[in-house]
């Protein structure tokens, strides 16, 4: 089974597989959503939704059936 | 001699671009619209030395030169249109030190215009307590740019970038790498077939989604040289980004070291209180009660004032010049009128303070955060928070504020809902008719009044919700949804910032507001002031003859009114007076909304005209425009503003679509007649369905 942002648990880590779906806006690429960056998943908002990621750097919040379309790896520590 | 320049400023939003505008220009600047689109246009003037100056445009931020949106799409047409009188001799890049690979990227695609370059750096003072440290030289080499490290909040480095401004012909029209390695083919075809054209404008052009108009016309001729599908160059401008960032993550692995040991973070402790799940909404509800708190109690200190001195300011004209008509039209109708637009600036700055604090700290996004799954159950987005937070201040610039929403269904609903929330013009006319009806008195600390005032602001907010709710049921509309957000870091926001935004906003709202009010005011004036036949040109007689024991004063006042009920706006009033009785109004009421139909804020302008007319005044009492609607009353004697009839008053204000630059507005960003329309027609008809069942309830 292939982990997407949208698993990870508050706190997790992880390095983004795979951005090719075609339903990932352009935008979130631009921001450094990029195959080979990490992502840390930083809050989740109050019912469980958006996501509040720090990828690349970049702090930025998406909801989660977009979080669900990127494929990561994940990190332990 | 002096020589003008023209230079762009340019950047990501949130990286401190006005900032930057502001330190460059001060109060040097003006803003204004795009001809044609209603992007807010601020541009300004500084002075370098040597008699040179630098006319300076501050471009709406964005992330890079693949636009989405209207806004965006301004920077590209500036950028590739050689042609126009803007275009810039320099391009000012401005970048956040904290986000800087990120804000390469549009620097990179900039570069490759071959537009000459300066690189800002911008918030150089936050280096030390992050752990980031740079190599400029090393930068400045790779970039093939000249960097000024600059810090709006300590004042740094704003006259080391105006030297480079000043010295712009020395700044590097190259590249900084080559992005056209992503399809080689494809850009050798490109060039072939367009030998006068950079190939890079080339490649914006087919890729933009946006519609150009017709200042591209010659590039525009490359969209026809598609050969490649969507899909396909979809997949190349990913290629591309993917090869951007390759170029800046080698260059800041040799420019810049980040020592996270260093950094403190503030971030990380305020978002876990911010963003909490019981907190958080405490914490947000708290700030909207200050503002409430705000804008009715503590701006009553000045308004007052003002007010005061608007009634002695009428009355002075009266004594002070010779009786007739144009006094008239000078103490009731112009001062009235002006007078009624300028006491609400102490309340109106307050809302564009609290406004601009809001989203200058970075909370705005926290509140976009915390909202958004809520929002989204409405048919609404978490970004809806921020148009219906600002149309509190006025529905238009909120209306457009709904740009950054991406799904269109949810853009749609918030456009049409927005107009419900209680925008700075509906406030005159509730902050006078709480004061005429709502008792005085206080519970928790709080006053009937203070607390009615919210109420009313919570109601348009839960209207505005609930519409939003059946329209999401109603509209069938497929659009494919995301939601991308940037949470910036939090900033203590710069007074600078603020007190120029509260200054312009406030500026232009007295202004536009008060050529309406004030075209309005003298035409109302006319109206009342004359009218046809007999019972007008006589009314002296006519009143003498009907009471013969009153004394001097109070049949002058009887002349006065009988006037007013035969003029010409009189007549208008009385025509509508069986449509809107149900309502608890009377017909000078009426001519009130018949205006306001204009601008909601008109409401209270009008009706100090017409009652400036309508009575004969009596120099002794103290003759505020709140004084004199307290006056009225029926033919039967009872009171004009009662509970009820107030009541009524403030819902119908509360609902009505009454404005028409923001129907103009809707047309604009809906491009279509239809949305306007049902907004028209649907809010009114809610509006009076619930002024009708107040009235009569509380009746």
């Amino acid at each position: 089974m292939t982990l997407t942002i949208a698993d990870l648990q508050k706190g997790e880590k992880g390095i983004i597989l795979d951005t090719s779906s075609s339903d990932i806006p352009l935008k979130l690429l631009e921001m450094g959503c990029l195959p080979g960056n990490s992502v840390e998943l930083l809050h989740i908002a109050p019912f469980s939704d958006p996501l509040y990621l720090n990828i690349n750097g970049s702090h930025l919040a998406i909801r989660k059936d977009t979080a669900a379309l990127i494929q990561i790896d994940k990190v332990d520590e | 001699m002096s020589k003008q320049i023209n230079v762009a400023l340019i950047g990501n939003p949130n990286t401190g671009k006005t900032s930057i505008f502001n330190a460059l220009t001060g109060l040097n600047q003006k803003v204004g619209n795009y001809p044609g689109i209603t992007v807010d246009k601020k541009q300004g003037i500084c002075k370098l030395s040597r008699g040179l100056k630098a006319h300076i445009i501050d471009l709406p931020g964005t992330y890079s030169l693949n636009a989405s949106s209207l806004d965006e799409n301004v920077v590209i047409e500036l950028l590739l249109n050689k042609n126009d009188k803007d275009f810039p001799d320099v391009a000012v890049v401005v970048s956040d030190v904290e986000n800087l690979k990120r804000n390469l990227l549009l620097f990179t695609q900039i570069k490759d215009l071959e537009i000459p370059t300066i690189l800002v750096i911008n918030m150089s003072d936050r280096m030390k307590r992050k752990g980031i440290s740079l190599d400029i030289v090393k930068l400045e080499a790779h970039l093939k740019t000249k960097i000024a490290l600059v810090s709006t909040r300590k004042n740094d480095g704003i006259s080391e970038l105006k030297t480079l401004i000043e010295n712009y012909k020395t700044i590097s029209h190259e590249p900084c790498m080559n992005a056209s390695e992503i399809d080689e083919d494809y850009f050798n075809s490109l060039k072939k077939a367009f030998p006068n054209q950079l190939v890079y404008k080339l490649w914006l052009v087919i890729t933009q989604d946006v519609n150009f108009g017709s200042t591209q016309r010659e590039v525009i001729e490359a969209e026809t040289f598609k050969t490649k599908s969507h899909s396909d160059l979809k997949r190349l401008q990913q290629k591309e980004t993917i090869k951007r960032y390759q170029f800046i993550n080698t260059v800041l692995k040799e420019g810049q070291t980040i020592d996270s040991s260093k950094a403190t973070d503030l971030r990380s402790r305020l978002d876990r209180i911010l963003t909490h799940k019981i907190w958080g909404y405490i914490i947000f509800f708290g700030i909207l009660l200050l503002i409430f708190q705000a804008i009715y109690d503590w701006a009553t200190i000045p308004m007052d004032f003002i007010d005061a001195h608007f009634a002695y300011l009428a009355e002075w004209v009266k004594n002070a010049f010779p009786p007739g008509p144009f006094t008239d039209l000078l103490a009731d109708g112009i001062i009235a009128g002006i007078g009624g637009v300028v006491i609400f600036i102490p309340q109106i700055a307050f809302l564009f303070l609290f406004i601009s604090i809001l989203e200058e700290s970075g909370y705005m996004s926290r509140v976009v955060f915390l909202m958004d799954k809520i929002m989204r159950r409405f048919g609404l987005s978490g970004k809806s928070v921020v148009p219906l937070i600002s149309g509190t201040a006025c529905a238009i610039p909120a209306v457009m504020a709904t740009r950054n929403i991406e799904n269109w269904k949810e853009r749609l609903i918030t456009i049409l809902v927005t107009p419900f929330t209680t925008c700075s013009a509906r406030l005159p006319v509730y902050l006078i008719i709480i004061a005429l009806v709502i008792p005085e008195g206080t519970i928790l600390g709080f006053s009937y009044k203070a607390l009615t005032l919210m109420s009313l602001y919570i109601l348009g907010f839960a209207m505005a919700v609930i519409s939003a709710y059946i329209l999401n049921k109603i509209l069938k509309i497929r659009s494919r949804s995301f939601f991308v957000i940037e949470m910036p870091s939090y900033k203590l926001p710069l007074l600078k910032n603020v007190a120029i935004t509260v200054l312009e906003k406030t500026k232009t709202f007295v202004f536009e507001a008060g050529k309406i009010i004030l075209a309005i005011s003298i035409i109302l004036w006319v109206l009342a002031s004359f009218g046809p036949g007999d019972q007008f040109n006589n009314a002296e007689e006519i009143v003498t003859a009907k009471y013969t024991s009153l004394s001097e004063n109070e049949l002058e006042d009887k002349i006065a009114a009988h006037k007013l009920e035969h003029s010409y706006i009189g007549i208008v009033g009385k025509t509508i007076e069986p449509v809107i009785k149900p309502l608890g109004y009377d017909w000078k009421i009426g001519i009130g909304l018949v205006t306001s139909f204009a601008a909601r804020e008109v409401f209270v302008g009008t009706l100090a005209t017409i009652y400036s007319v309508g009575s004969a005044g009596d120099p002794e009492e103290d003759d505020t425009i709140k004084n004199r609607m307290a006056r009225e009353t029926h033919s039967n004697g009872a009171k004009v503003f009662t509970l009820a009839s107030g009541i009524s008053l403030l819902l119908f204000y509360a609902f009505a679509m009454q404005c028409m630059s923001t129907l103009a507005i809707v047309k604009r960003e809906t491009n279509s007649w239809k949305w306007p329309m049902i907004q028209l027609i649907g809010m009114t008809i809610i509006a009076y369905v619930a002024a009708l069942m107040a009235f009569q309830f509380i009746n």
